[in-house]
């Protein structure tokens, strides 16, 4: 079960044109910086990416060069302000790229139910809003609540700080986020880290991500974004 | 109620005022949850007998004060916002999932939000502007259900003087009767059942020159007092 690659090259190998893949991170904290920049240089095309931002402190918006990316579901895509705009705003407003925006902790949630094994489940966030178009609501205890659908992808790319050969995850800081969810909810889970090192190394008590999860380990290049609101 | 461009904007508090009235909301103990924007500088108006765990959606739990040296500068330690922050002793790291499930369960005391616009039900609109399209929810309308008291901190009236306070808003919702305080350059004003209450004016206005520059009834009992900054 060796799951640890020598390159991001050779660990997404397998990717396809067409396919769903989750990023993690959450602006510059946690973002799979090598994976995405080992994926723009394949040149996959017609990718559906789940994450929670494009454009904002990620390298997700370089796929935007080469067309890459078909659809994004995220939570933050649109900078309210009137900022320069990204690729993918400008290839949005051109009807290039498709967008499924969504409450982030409806986001958050759906790709935990599917990592989870549950089916649906019911939520008050976005009742009232244009976010209910179409979904059953439903009155419980007095209160509405949206039934939202769980997420999977083909692939997760994650960035996490340390594994161990077995594929056990630890985090620095705030760079778990949606790191730690998405390791559930794909069929190959690829995870980008600052070092390897041996099982026993991490201790049990403090591993957040378990191996269980982790199909794949490379080691990624440090790469520094810095961003701010 | 207002006549846009007939009349001279009102002068009101500054940015820093607002948010260091929103802060005299803010008691020991708290757990707060600051949006971006204006919100942010809620942080900087603390009393110093008040110690408040600020939680930010991207998976912390006590955060403390934006860093400004570039040379301590670590992306994976920032709050929601991009911004680098210090972690205060006794912080805790999450993931997402965790982070929406601590919002929508109820555990934040305090939210204080932007608004573009608030309705007198206490309607809150603050993602998308529609003239220009796109827009992002982000965590707003996770925050906006879930925190047991909704603050909106904004603008009284929009650049052209239209009100933002109003009987319905126009734009899309972030969530339907959820606020439960406004505080603008111009007023503090609770959200009841009964309708909205003046319940402070800044300082030169007349509760009558506030209810000028709001598009919605306000009640109040006279004298309505200066805002306590």
């Amino acid at each position: 079960m060796e799951k640890v690659f020598p390159s991001a090259e050779a660990a997404i190998a397998d990717v396809f044109d067409g396919a769903t893949i989750m990023f993690g991170g959450f602006a510059s904290a946690g973002s799979p910086t090598t994976l995405i920049l080992a994926l723009k240089h394949k040149g996959v095309q017609g990718i559906t990416g789940i994450a929670n931002n494009i454009g904002i402190g990620d390298r997700l918006d370089d796929l935007c060069e080469s067309f890459q990316l078909k659809k994004m579901v995220c939570s933050f895509a649109i900078r309210a302000s009137s900022a320069a705009k990204s690729r993918f705003e400008q290839q949005y407003r051109q009807g290039l790229v498709e967008l499924e925006l969504m409450p982030q902790g409806t986001l958050a949630e759906r790709i935990r139910a599917g990592g989870a094994g549950i089916g649906a489940f019911y939520t008050p966030t976005g009742v009232g809003t244009v976010v209910e178009a179409a979904k059953e609501k439903r009155t419980i205890d007095g209160r509405d609540y949206l039934l939202e659908y769980p997420l999977r992808a083909d692939f997760a790319f994650l960035k996490a700080h340390k594994a161990d050969r077995f594929g056990n995850l630890v985090y620095r800081y705030a760079s778990r986020n949606f790191n730690a969810v998405m390791a559930t909810a794909a069929d190959v889970v690829i995870a980008e880290v600052d070092e390897i090192v041996e099982p026993g190394e991490l201790d049990p008590e403090l591993v957040v991500t378990p191996s269980v999860y982790v199909d794949r380990i490379v080691k990624g290049d440090r790469h520094v974004i810095r961003w701010y609101t | 109620m207002s006549s846009a461009g007939t009349r001279e904007r009102p002068t009101g508090l500054t940015r820093e005022l607002i948010a260091m009235r929103v802060a005299r909301e803010l008691r020991d103990g708290m757990v707060v949850n600051l949006g971006f924007g204006l919100p942010t500088l809620v942080a900087n108006f603390l009393p110093p007998e008040v110690t408040v765990l600020f939680q930010s959606e991207n998976g912390i739990l006590g955060y403390g004060a934006i860093i400004q040296e570039d040379a301590r500068f670590d992306q994976d330690r920032i709050n929601a916002g991009g911004q680098p922050v210090e972690i205060v002793p006794g912080a805790a790291f999450f993931d997402s999932a965790q982070s929406f499930a601590m919002i929508r369960g109820g555990h934040i005391d305090v939210a204080v939000l932007g608004g573009l616009q608030v309705s007198e039900k206490g309607d809150l609109a603050n993602w998308l502007v529609p003239a220009r399209g796109g827009g992002s929810i982000g965590g707003a309308m996770d925050l906006a259900v879930g925190a047991r008291c909704l603050v909106v901190a904004m603008e009284h009236v929009t650049r052209e003087g239209e009100p933002r306070v109003l009987e319905e808003c126009t734009y899309p919702l972030t969530a339907v009767a959820a606020v439960k305080l406004i505080v603008t350059d111009l007023a503090v004003i609770e959200v009841t059942p009964e309708g909205l209450v003046l319940k402070e004016v800044a300082p030169g206005l007349t509760a009558a020159e506030v209810q000028a520059w709001t598009g919605a009834r306000l009640r109040w009992t006279d004298p309505v007092p200066e805002m306590r900054l």
